[in-house]
């Protein structure tokens, strides 16, 4: 009984979706495998037939811009993506969670395409590019195409990806403007899982005085990583202000009902936490939009 | 295209070709297939880090890496470190680092450390502090000797840019040091823990070994009604399966009561999840896996008592013959009564503490066989080997004689590594298969299993007069000690004895008790129960200290033992009582640091949500059993021809550095260097019964047997020379490896060679017995030294979110003698994180019997990340007993750091925090209730 029993390191995104279908229903993708791996090794997965290891697919190790877009493959290691300079410079949100999540070694295995798949509703690496509009790419026997990456999550833990005909091949974030910043911070607790008690990204442009446009995303705020569009709402257009950003807070508590996780936080304590972190974030990403626009490509 | 079924890479720089295996990790594949065992697994869960090997430069998780992932690349290993340096007769200067600062310890985690940071300083030559937090936030290590760590990755980084050697670290030597003693000594097994060349047990293979696991009940509390064995038996693979009534000798173990079953038989009662129902031997893990799932277990399920309030209450059920008090353990000094009566101010207060878990990184392993003669040789790493060797006998209903244990390196103990796991049931199956048998624990297991830290309930009352003087003490503390005794009723009697705190007090009165219940059993855990209790009576010190208006410092001041105090127990301490120096030195450091007012809440500039305060906390630890138990240790010391010497005795190295210690022992009694002394631990053939390693007494009891062996072979070897010579005795010296006798020099190897040709064998064996004991309840000495620590903590509150930093520790610490000061900054360091982690991180949770924490990531202890900046002081009052002066360090130097801690946190903020862990949504509960109140 070991845990899996063919291992399949393909090194092109043919070669994968060709395995896929070749193994119909006995076959995973694997990418960094930071949590599949453990997941089977602690019996919370079902030993499976054959890995499909994605962490060699070409394709998917591309970190590049593409016209109006930063791509960047899904099988990219987190530590790379936390240490490029192109990610840092138009996606500032991400290059700060992917920093964050696991540790250096997780880091150097562990993939933004990974952390996305598990459709976890406090994931850090997708809480932030959730404010960052990002797109999803997928690849079938199809082809490629790309959405929106709301339309992957159905649930916690669940994603609208056929597991048996369909990988994550990367993400296309939008390139940063004048005036534009992103940021992510979260609150951990020391005790336990470590799993933020609550993480927040924003996005935003500057208008002078006035919050042009807004993007929150926060985690855990309901079984899917989501955008809190209420107090997106509440913000844009307005002041940057504390009268705005209470506006904002009060919408943001008033449309998620946070819940309470046993041991980690109570409900209360995140709806403190989401003001905390709104304030938090939204100041870091004001000051940041203010600055200049450098030319990194 | 094909499945991977080949791994063609590189392994410190040679080609490897080998065939895929389907489930195999690389740290398999290094450690099994490769022989490189220097990469160790601690977790298995991709948590702590001791598996860090370099893939192409960069450092990665071993455990959880698919080996055919290594296909085409190149892996770096701790063993392949060496060549790196171009020459592979010297260390790396990581490693030569390490060792001159003296950041290794138990040694575990070093392979894991070094890798981390050599992957670190590739891209980072010249890294920051900052830098080596980042990158070794996730490779713990829990003797926690991350200060030393960053420094000698400092070091480290520094000789490679420079080319220079590795630079030694500043350290104070002891102001008691003689010639070896109290000066810098390096741990003798420093080297081959930083190569990977240190053998733990699991390290070690023999031929047709097979694999041994047991299958655990799963439940807290039942009767087994049926036990299914047959399909297990029947798998192909599985060597035997064995079920209590298999076992050819006593049923039931335990180090003071024997409670605790092997195997639970049917119809007996299941007592806590990690009750064992059978063992299984198989040619591989998988199969031992596979089989544990077929053995088909029933039970009638019982009401499951959770804590030790519901375990005293009459209707409970009794989980053992005797009931479910395990002991009712009392302190009556002077009237109480009379005492609150006279008291002008009085506080009282309820204190709770959770358990806790040693999570020592290197899981249990045990492998027994049976030898050529028909013995029973049990390879472990134990603190107690001849309580194993009397232990695994009675199972086998053998004759001691017939058992051997024999000691491996030990990757971290804490106390957690007295108890059984694995021994015993490792034994059965190579009694009964005939072949070797390895029981290794997974980290699941060892949290489920073995024993923890005791959570308590403790009541405090104090009174006092209206100028501090403390008139009366009264305490009732409830200890759950689980499912069996282990060494509950010695560590709650300690609890106990330590709980109205290091003063002296004309009226005391404490009960406790101590409950069996249904949770995992509780026993040694570093502290040994007084972890507990000072966190409860140092809180109430601080509050009794605001209620009369009084400085602190000054109540403990005016308070603390003293040469010639009477303690609770009615013993009347006659030397080496440091405390007041303790105090009077941290309080000179604080107004150093802080000015003179270094309690008064400060916010931190920029930031006005943050603030920080200092807090303060003293204590005291027995050192040696004490009580009326007999404490003695035997060691052995030979001279051999070439002039070395070896001290033999089976104390335990759990990373204290006990064999440090004893080596310097013996070179300061021999006049030689300490690496002419090879130490030889934990082999109950060869070494003489150390006793258990525990209640910090090793440096005490076994340094004054390895300094009295000593001792007489010198002066078997002085008579010989002033026999042959005809000089006085007084006249021969022992200097740098010669006896000096009229102007004479002859080297000591020779005295050896001559002392055999006399026909005697130049050795000798002594056996120490510590000074006598009363048992509590009978005035006089109940322990023969006592340890004195003082700390002060400054911590950073978040007033928005609760969160809490702790930016710096100061602590002074009574250790008698300074015998080597490079190891006692280790157990300082790694007592302050010990004791950090304890208030901050560490949180065993259990829910009806049931581990909520049965995993490394879901208990966190400390990382370097948590690390504050520690400032150690140490203070040396000799006591008249203890070699040169020392007494035991190991437990005291843990003891103040939590309620220094959390007196901090109401310092900064005005919450009392008055349950561990402190709780950062409790905080700003708190803090939010205040300002709407």
């Amino acid at each position: 009984m070991t845990i899996w029993n063919h291992y399949y390191l393909p090194s092109t995104l043919d070669e994968a979706i060709e395995l896929l279908n070749q193994t119909p229903g006995s076959a995973r993708v694997i990418a960094g495998g930071t949590d599949l791996l453990l997941d089977l090794q602690q019996g919370r997965h079902a030993p499976v037939d054959t890995l499909v290891d994605v962490n060699q697919v070409r394709e998917m190790l591309v970190l590049e811009m593409r016209g109006t877009h930063l791509f960047i493959g899904a099988s990219v290691p987190l530590n790379q993506i936390t240490t490029s300079e192109l990610v840092l410079e138009h996606a500032q949100a991400l290059s700060e969670a992917s920093g964050l999540i696991g540790g250096p070694q997780v880091r150097n295995t562990g993939t933004l395409g990974g952390n996305v798949a598990h459709a976890l509703p406090a994931a850090d690496g997708t809480i932030s590019i959730m404010a960052l509009n990002a797109e999803v790419e997928i690849a079938s026997a199809q082809g490629l195409r790309r959405q929106a990456l709301n339309t992957l999550f159905l649930g916690p833990g669940k994603s609208a990806l056929d597991p048996h005909g369909e990988i994550i091949s990367g993400f296309y974030l939008p390139v940063r403007k004048a005036n534009q910043a992103s940021g992510f911070s979260r609150i951990m607790r020391p005790q336990g899982v470590a799993l933020p008690v609550i993480n927040m990204a924003a996005w935003l442009e500057r208008d002078g005085d006035r919050i042009q446009d807004i993007r929150i995303a926060v985690g855990p705020s309901g079984p899917i990583p989501q955008r809190i569009t209420a107090a997106e709402d509440a913000l844009r257009g307005r002041p940057y202000n504390e009268e705005s950003l209470s506006d904002g807070l009060k919408a943001m508590l008033n449309s998620v009902k946070f819940r309470t996780s046993p041991q980690r936080a109570t409900a209360e304590y995140r709806q403190k936490l989401a003001g905390v972190l709104l304030r938090e974030v939204i100041q870091k990403v004001w000051q940041r939009a203010g600055g200049p626009v450098s030319h990194v490509v | 295209m094909t499945d991977q079924t080949l791994i063609e890479c590189i392994v410190n720089g040679k080609q490897v070709r080998l065939p895929a295996r389907p489930g195999e990790m690389l740290a398999e594949m290094l450690r099994e297939r490769l022989g490189l065992t220097g990469t160790k697994i601690g977790c298995n869960e991709a948590e702590c880090g001791a598996c860090t090997v370099l893939i192409d430069n960069k450092p990665i998780l071993s455990c959880t890496f698919p080996a055919v992932r290594a296909q085409g690349r190149n892996i770096l290993t701790i063993e392949g470190l060496r060549q790196i340096s171009g020459d592979e007769d010297h260390l790396h200067p990581l490693q030569e680092a390490f060792i001159l600062h003296g950041a290794v310890q138990c040694g575990f985690c070093i392979p894991g450390q070094i890798m981390t940071s050599y992957a670190l300083l590739l891209k980072k030559p010249e890294p920051t502090a900052e830098d080596i937090h980042h990158a070794l936030k996730d490779t713990l290590c829990r003797c926690a000797g991350y200060p030393t760590i960053e420094r000698a990755i400092l070091a480290a980084a520094e000789a490679m840019r420079t080319g220079q050697p590795v630079q030694p670290p500043q350290i104070q030597e002891s102001a008691r040091a003689q010639k070896v003693i109290g000066r810098v000594e390096m741990r003798p097994e420093a080297v081959e823990k930083t190569t990977g060349a240190a053998i733990y047990t699991d390290d070690l293979k023999f031929e047709g070994m097979l694999y041994g696991r047991a299958k655990r009940a799963g439940i807290p509390h039942g009767r087994l009604k049926k036990l299914d064995v047959s399909e297990a038996r029947n798998l192909p693979g599985v060597w035997a399966v064995l079920t209590a009534e298999d076992i050819p000798g006593d049923h039931y173990h335990g180090l003071v009561i024997p409670d605790w079953p092997t195997m639970v038989g049917i119809g007996e009662r299941v007592r806590y999840v990690g009750d064992t129902v059978a063992i299984v031997a198989a040619e591989t893990k998988e199969i031992a896996a596979e089989a544990l799932d077929l053995i088909e277990a029933e039970y009638e399920l019982l009401p499951v008592i959770q804590d030790p309030v519901q375990a005293r209450k009459p209707e409970t059920e009794a989980l053992h013959p005797g009931g479910n008090l395990l002991k009712h353990i009392k302190v009556r000094k002077g009237s109480t009564e009379a005492g609150f009566e006279q008291a002008d101010v009085v506080m009282e207060h309820v204190f709770h503490t959770p358990t806790t878990d040693h999570a020592f990184l290197e899981p249990e392993c045990s492998i027994a066989r049976v030898n050529d003669e028909g013995r029973m040789e049990v390879y472990v790493g134990s603190q107690i080997p001849y309580a194993d060797r009397n232990q695994v006998a009675r199972a086998l209903g053998w004759p001691e004689e017939r058992v051997r244990i024999i000691g491996t390196l030990i990757g971290g103990g804490f106390g957690g590594k007295e108890d059984i796991m694995g021994q015993i049931h490792s034994a059965l199956l190579a009694n009964a298969t005939q072949r070797p048998v390895k029981i290794l624990f997974d980290r699941h297991e060892s949290l489920v299993v073995h024993p923890k830290r005791h959570a308590t309930q403790i009541r405090v009352k104090m009174g006092a007069m209206r100028d501090g003087t403390l008139v009366s003490a009264e305490t009732e503390l409830y200890g759950d000690t689980g499912a069996y005794a282990s060494l509950g009723e010695k560590v709650m009697t300690r609890a106990t004895t330590h709980s109205s705190g290091p003063y002296s007090i004309a009226n005391v009165k404490a009960d406790c008790y101590a409950m069996y219940t249904n949770n995992p059993p509780a026993g040694a855990f570093r502290g040994f129960g007084v972890t507990q209790s000072a966190f409860a009576v140092e809180s109430l010190m601080d509050m009794l200290a605001e209620r009369l208006g009084m400085d602190r410092i000054e109540l403990r001041k005016k308070n603390a033992l003293r040469v010639g105090s009477i303690t609770n127990t009615g013993q009347v301490l006659r030397d080496s009582v440091g405390l007041v120096e303790c105090i009077e030195k941290v309080e000179a450091e604080l107004h150093r640091l802080a000015g003179p007012d270094p309690f008064a809440p400060r916010e931190v500039e920029g930031s006005p949500h943050l603030v920080r305060a200092w807090g303060l906390a003293a204590a005291y630890k027995n050192t040696g059993l004490g009580g009326g138990a007999p404490d003695k240790s035997g060691a052995e010391v030979e001279l051999y021809p070439d002039g070395t010497l070896e001290v033999r005795t089976s104390a335990a190295e759990i990373g204290q550095g006990l064999v440090t210690v004893l080596r310097m022992i013996v070179a300061e009694e021999f006049g030689v260097r300490g690496e002419r002394v090879h130490v030889l631990l934990s082999d109950t053939d060869l070494t003489p019964d150390g006793g258990p390693t525990t209640a910090s007494r090793q440096t005490y009891v076994t340094g004054n047997a390895a300094r009295g062996a000593a001792v007489a072979l010198r002066q078997a070897l002085t008579s010989m020379l002033a026999e042959k010579y005809d000089v006085p005795p007084e006249q021969i010296r022992f200097v740098e490896g010669l006896a000096q006798v009229n102007g004479q020099e002859i080297p000591l190897g020779a005295l050896a060679t001559e002392m055999q040709s006399e026909g005697r064998a130049p050795r000798s064996m002594f056996e120490y017995w510590a000074p006598a004991t009363r048992p509590l309840g009978e005035e006089g000495d109940m322990h023969f030294a006592f340890g004195f620590g003082v700390q002060a903590a400054e911590v950073e509150v978040n007033r928005l979110t609760g969160e809490v930093r702790v930016v710096r520790i100061v602590a002074a610490t009574d250790v008698g003698t300074a015998i080597n000061p490079l190891g006692l900054q280790g157990q300082v360091e790694g007592g302050v994180m010990m004791g950090l982690g304890n208030a901050l991180t560490e949180h065993f949770i259990l829910d009806e019997g049931r581990v909520v924490t049965d995993r490394l990531a879901r208990y966190r202890i400390p990382s370097i990340t948590h690390t504050p900046e520690i400032t150690s002081i140490i203070v040396e009052h000799a006591t008249s007993g203890g070699p040169y002066g020392a007494k035991g360090i190991g437990e005291i130097v843990s003891i103040p750091t939590t309620p220094a801690i959390t007196n901090a946190i109401y310092n900064a903020v005005g919450v009392r925090v008055d349950s561990l862990p402190v709780d950062q949504e409790k905080i700003a509960e708190a803090l939010a209730a205040e300002k709407a109140g």
